[in-house]
Parts: C-alpha cells; sequence; structure tokens
C-alpha cells in the first residue's frame, strides 16, 4: 500500500434531501499532487468533501469515485479510512466521555489489525511527539474528544490526527477557516511535513490565504456544484485579487450556488433589537 | 385473613429469628412488622406497573454453612474482590467475615447484622429502620419482618478508615430468602469506603426476589462512600431502598450500578438535614432484553447550605424500559441550598424504551437549582466521525456508549471496582 495513490471522481452526482448538489463533478488527484478547490459558499464544495467521506446524509446518485482502481463508493465509511482515505473535517463531532488518546488508540488500532496492536508506551511517544510539532499542550490527550475545544484547537486536533493517522489520501475541509495566522501556519507546517510522493491532498478553501502557506499544484474553481475553471497556483491568486466576479462573467454564470433556492432571507425592513 | 395473602410465612419468619437468639426487641419489631404488612400495599411507582412483577417468591429463611477461608467462595465471588476486611452472606446469612485487626482496635464495628443485633443491640436498635419507615410500604414491612444477614459497620468518632470495606451478597438457592439489611453508621468527623456486589449464581431459574435496605447515618463531619454494584440474573426482582440521612456537614457519595438482568426497583434517597450536608450520586443503568427498571434518586434538603447533585446514565437495549426519576426536593428554610440534577438515556434499539423525569420541589426562595433530561440515541454525525477514522461501527458505537457512561463510571473511587463495572456494562451490552 506504499505505492503513489490515484484518486478519480467522474461525473459525481449527490443530493441531500432530494436536493442536487453535485452535478457531475471530475477530478483526478495522484500522489505528490496538492489540488486546491476554490469557490463562494454554496456551491457544494463541503458536499463534495462529505461525499468522499461517505456521509450518510449525501446520496451518490450517479458518476464513480475509485481510489487504485477500487470502488470507494461501495466501501463503508470505516473502510474507506482504512484504504487511506482521511477527512479534516470543518466541524468536528464532540464525543463526551471519549478521550482524544483512547480515540486516536483505537484508530490507529483499526488500521494495524487485530494482534499488531501499538503498545502504550510507542503510542504516547508518537502523540507527544506530534502534539509538540503542533504546538499542542499534552494535557489535550486526556481531554474528551473535541470537547470544549476553541475552534482552532479543533482544526489542530484534526491535523494531528493526519499526522498520526499518515493517510495516503487528504482532503482538507476549511481547515483554515477560524484560525489565526499563527495557528494557520501551524496547521500547514503539519501539511507540508506530509506532503510526499506518496501522498494526495484536495484541499477545500474559501480564502487564498492558507495557499500562501501550502503552494498547490492545482487549483480548481467550482460553481453550481461542479468544477468550472482549472489551472495552477496563479489562478488562487487572481481569485484573491479579484474575486469570482470575472469568472462568472467569462463562464456565463449568474447564480454560482446549488440547491440553496429555499434559503432562510433576513427581512430587511425591520429593526435590530436594542440591547 | 389478610395474613395469608403475604408472600411470606409469618410463622415461620418468627420461629426462625427467635432460634437465632435475637433479643426481643428484634422479634417484637419483626411481629409488628407482620402486622402492619398486613394492611399495607405495594408502593405507587411512576408509570410502573410493580403490581404485574413476579413478587411472589420471597424465600424463607435457611440457615448457610459459614466457611472457614475465602477459597471456599463460590465461583462468580473469587474473580470480584480481594478477602481483606471482606463480608459474604450467601443466601440468607453470613458465610465468612474478615477486618483487618488494627481497624477493630480502634472500634470500626464490621460484621454481619445478625451477629451485631446480638452484640451492639443498644447500638442497632438506635438506627435500624429509622431511615426507613417499615410502615412506607408493603415491601418495607417485609423487609422489616423477614430481613437476614446484612451488615453493620460502625466508625467512631475520628476515625479514618483508609481501605475500603467490601460486602458480597450472593444468591444461588431461591428457595432461600435473600433481603439483606445494610446499616451504616459513621460517628462525628469519621470517614470510610464502603463497596458491595450484589449478584447470583445459576438456580435453577426459580423466582426469587431481593428486597433489600440500606440505612446510612453520617454524623457531623463524617463522610462516606457507598458504591453498589447489582448484577442479579434475569429470575431475580431486585427492589432496594437506600437511604442516607446527614447530619450538619456530613457528606456521602453514592455511586449505584444497576446491571441486574431482571425487573428492578430502586430508590436512593439523601435526607440532608444538617447545614452544609453534601450529597453526590452517581448512578448508571443498563437494560437488555424486556427487562423493567424503575430508578428514583432523591435529595431532600432541609439544612442551610446543603449542595447536592446526581447523575444517572442509563443505556437500554432490546426492549427494556427504564423509568429514571430525580427529584430535588429543598424545604423551607434551606436557605442557599444548592441542589442539580441530570438524566440521560441512550436507547440502541427502536423498541427500547427510557423515560427521564427531573423533579424539582422547591419551598424556599434563596437557593440553587438545575436539572438537565435528555433522552436520545446514538448520534449519527459521532459515528460517521469516528468511522472516517478508521474505527468500525461497532467499536465506534462501544466507545459512544462507554463515553455515556463515563461521567459515573470513571468517577468510581476504587479502580478495581472500575474495572469491573466497565467488564460487566460489557458483558451486559454483549460487546
Amino acid at each position: 500500500m506504499s505505492s503513489a495513490p490515484k484518486l478519480t471522481i467522474e461525473g459525481l452526482r449527490a443530493t441531500i434531501e432530494g436536493k442536487e448538489i453535485l452535478k457531475g463533478l471530475n477530478l483526478e488527484i495522484k500522489g505528490g499532487e496538492v489540488h486546491a478547490i476554490m469557490g463562494p459558499n454554496g456551491t457544494g464544495k463541503s458536499t463534495l468533501a462529505s461525499t468522499l467521506m461517505g456521509h450518510p446524509k449525501y446520496e451518490v446518485t450517479d458518476g464513480a469515485v475509485t481510489l487504485d482502481g477500487e470502488d470507494v463508493l461501495e466501501m463503508a465509511v470505516d473502510e474507506r479510512a482504512r484504504a487511506g482515505l482521511f477527512l479534516a473535517m470543518q466541524y468536528p463531532s464532540e464525543i463526551t466521555g471519549v478521550t482524544n488518546a483512547d480515540f486516536l488508540r483505537s484508530a490507529i488500532n483499526a488500521r494495524r489489525g487485530e494482534g499488531n496492536e501499538i503498545s502504550l508506551i510507542k503510542f504516547i511517544r508518537l502523540m507527544e511527539g506530534k502534539m509538540k510539532d503542533l504546538e499542542m499542550n499534552p494535557e489535550f490527550m486526556h481531554r474528551y474528544l473535541n470537547e470544549g475545544f476553541s475552534g482552532g484547537e479543533k482544526k489542530r486536533n484534526e491535523i494531528l490526527q493526519m499526522l498520526v493517522l499518515e493517510p495516503r489520501l487528504v482532503i482538507l475541509d476549511e481547515i483554515d477557516s477560524g484560525l489565526d495566522i499563527d495557528a494557520l501556519r501551524i496547521v500547514a507546517n503539519g501539511v507540508n511535513a506530509m506532503r510526499s510522493p506518496e501522498r494526495g491532498f484536495l484541499i477545500i478553501t474559501h480564502y487564498q490565504r492558507l495557499l500562501n502557506y501550502i503552494t498547490p499544484d492545482f487549483v480548481h474553481v467550482m460553481m453550481q456544484g461542479r468544477i468550472v475553471k482549472s489551472g495552477g497556483p496563479e489562478l488562487a491568486q487572481r481569485l484573491e485579487n479579484e474575486g469570482y466576479d470575472w469568472v462568472k462573467e467569462e463562464l456565463g454564470i449568474v447564480d454560482e450556488t446549488v440547491g440553496q433556492e429555499d434559503e432562510f432571507k433576513v427581512p430587511m425592513n425591520t429593526t435590530a433589537p436594542r440591547y | 385473613m389478610t395474613q395469608a395473602t403475604l408472600p411470606i410465612d409469618s410463622q415461620a419468619v418468627v420461629e426462625s429469628a427467635k432460634n437465632r437468639q435475637e433479643p426481643d426487641w428484634m422479634t417484637a419489631l419483626r411481629s409488628k412488622a407482620l402486622e402492619l404488612a398486613a394492611t399495607l400495599e405495594l408502593p405507587k411507582l411512576e408509570k410502573t406497573r410493580i403490581d404485574r412483577w413476579n413478587l411472589s417468591s420471597f424465600g424463607t429463611y435457611r440457615k448457610p454453612e459459614d466457611l472457614t477461608s475465602a477459597a471456599d467462595l463460590p465461583e462468580p465471588a473469587k474473580s470480584l474482590l480481594n478477602t481483606d476486611n471482606l463480608l459474604v452472606q450467601r443466601n440468607s446469612g453470613r458465610v465468612f467475615a474478615s477486618l483487618a485487626p488494627e481497624l477493630a482496635q480502634q472500634g470500626v464495628i464490621f460484621t454481619d447484622l445478625e451477629t451485631a443485633v446480638r452484640e451492639h443491640g443498644a447500638l442497632v436498635q438506635n438506627y435500624f429502620m429509622k431511615a426507613v419507615d417499615m410502615g412506607e410500604n408493603l415491601l418495607t414491612a417485609l423487609h422489616a419482618a423477614a430481613w437476614s444477614g446484612g451488615v453493620f459497620l460502625y466508625v467512631p468518632k475520628n476515625v479514618t478508615v483508609e481501605v475500603p470495606l467490601q460486602a458480597l451478597f450472593l444468591t444461588d438457592d431461591a428457595a432461600a430468602s435473600f433481603s439483606p439489611h445494610v446499616l451504616v453508621v459513621a460517628e462525628a468527623n469519621s470517614s470510610v469506603t464502603y463497596v458491595d456486589n450484589y449478584l447470583s449464581a445459576d438456580n435453577g431459574g426459580e423466582a426469587l426476589v431481593q428486597n433489600g435496605v440500606v440505612e446510612v447515618f453520617a454524623a457531623s463531619g463524617a463522610s462516606i462512600r457507598y458504591a453498589s454494584v447489582h448484577h442479579l440474573g434475569k429470575n431475580v426482582t431486585d427492589l432496594t431502598y437506600r437511604r442516607a440521612v446527614l447530619e450538619n456537614d456530613a457528606k456521602i457519595e453514592w455511586v449505584v450500578g444497576e446491571l441486574n438482568a431482571g425487573n428492578t426497583m430502586s430508590d436512593t434517597t439523601t435526607l440532608l438535614k444538617g447545614n452544609g450536608s453534601n450529597a453526590d450520586v452517581k448512578v448508571i443503568c443498563v437494560g437488555t432484553d424486556e427487562q423493567k427498571l424503575n430508578l428514583t434518586t432523591r435529595n431532600i434538603h432541609i439544612g442551610k447550605s446543603s449542595e447536592s447533585d446526581m447523575i444517572t446514565r442509563a443505556v437500554m437495549r432490546d426492549e427494556a424500559t427504564a423509568i429514571i426519576n430525580g427529584i430535588t426536593k429543598i424545604e423551607k428554610g434551606a436557605t442557599k441550598a444548592n441542589g442539580q440534577q441530570t438524566e440521560k438515556v441512550l436507547m440502541l434499539s427502536p423498541k427500547a424504551r427510557g423515560d427521564a423525569n427531573p423533579i424539582l420541589l422547591i419551598d424556599e426562595d434563596d437557593v440553587k437549582a438545575g436539572h438537565a433530561a435528555s433522552v436520545g440515541q446514538v448520534n449519527a454525525e459521532q459515528v460517521f466521525y469516528m468511522m472516517s477514522r478508521g474505527i468500525t461501527r461497532e467499536e465506534a458505537t462501544r466507545l459512544i456508549i462507554y463515553g455515556f457512561l463515563a461521567p459515573v463510571v470513571s468517577e468510581i473511587p476504587i479502580e478495581r471496582l472500575e474495572e469491573q463495572l466497565q467488564h460487566l456494562v460489557e458483558r451486559k451490552l454483549g460487546q
């Protein structure tokens, strides 16, 4: 399994509660490559991440996803993870009563299989080392999973899991949101340290800021549930400088969002309550 | 003849008590309880028809054989505990007791209640059936009449008992009565930890009722940790009243594991009588098959600045039903009292049922009180998160269940008991 991975997404369509969000998305990510997906809110970026990981809320209606030729869509969520897929989530769950250490040890052992469990000493050394890299307080090991963590602490904890689990294909879903500049640097260092020919990355982001620290090989713009434009790092720079309007204009897109027709709109003619 | 309807043989109860040479006051008390029993009804429980439970077989007193050494204990008992400061009751009476000589020298009494009634009669008489009124209902009256074996734990003033004292109540003969009475008296500024286990071995599947009462008295400044784990078999109906009375600045920590396989009614009540008294109650419960459970925890504040907290966590599987009542009562005059409670039920199957009923009854203005209750299923988002790290669905569910129980299990004062409880939960959930 140490060879370079290849993730292939072909014509992927997915719905949530009957609404189609992904409308035929194509993408190929190979080992050693860093792909960034950018786009305004509501264009289906996070849906793509969740669908690839197999979130039960999303239903795939058409298309194919393979990892090294294996059908990912046929796999259960945990099988996808053990095949090497990893999703750093935008809003990781909080789980009371399960410590970070218990959780990570279970995750590591799930990969290693029965009879080959990691020893406690090795596990602690591994954790302590990686936590130091991320400038995390070792105390976090014994805290309940994500419970009471700040936004930044949760993101670091996601990256910690990535470092410890050594996945082959990493999806980072808005890992930069809610991070201050120091935390952003630490998280980016963690990702950069993991770059290797045997690992591919898909970075989903709203802002170009993260890409100052992690230089992507490919940049894709997502609108209306599909990739509408691709390029190199310079595309991210141009989006940062000029926004998305020129892309919409170029492609004749009026509304870039998808599946949002029922969205609640704040009535504009009301007065804000006084405190 | 109302007597004929009692599930115990009145005459045999009194006769066998006399044969055990207990003092007259106790035999008289039994007779009085029998008279009362004839006039009393079963307790009225919230949403539970206890009158439909199998309450026909209370067994009769059978004198057990004393064991000479702990090595002779039946198999399930051996794996549980160490044998220092241990008391074992098998069916109707004590079969084994040990207490470290240095504790005895300090005046600590730790023996079965039958022996204590004979040897420390006046002391026992001050407390016996004083926290629980025998006239409360049919069950308490039957208990007062037919109790046997039991525990008497007495800790003199200013004595701190460092090691936990342990008791084991084992039933393996459905014809023998099994109604122990545990009486704990902690004098001023003393401190003690007591742990007990109720378990049953195969008895051929005959029905039996465990009709137990626990009474705890903590004098001023005394501190008591009381842990009790019940894992009786399917054929045993477990009925338990636990009552503690706290004087000024006294403290009790209850840890209760309700892990029976049969129907269970338990009522754990603390009377915070003294100013500055403190009660901390933690209960876990696992229900399986068609089990019916009715668990009440109740803290009654009378003392000023008294504080209480209770946490109940129940996991319900299959078609099990649990009614969980948390009652915080603050009496008029209990100023600055603080009573908190949380009841949570986790349902693992669509046919399982759980009701969490938080009840605050407050007759004083200058107090704090809070409650939280929830009934829910395993969170799909949490399962997804764990599975996305390669953990199987079964393992993820297991971790979430233990996490749910952790606020109680991880607080258990004795590590071995914590492990044991973990193991029992695991066995009960079959994972």
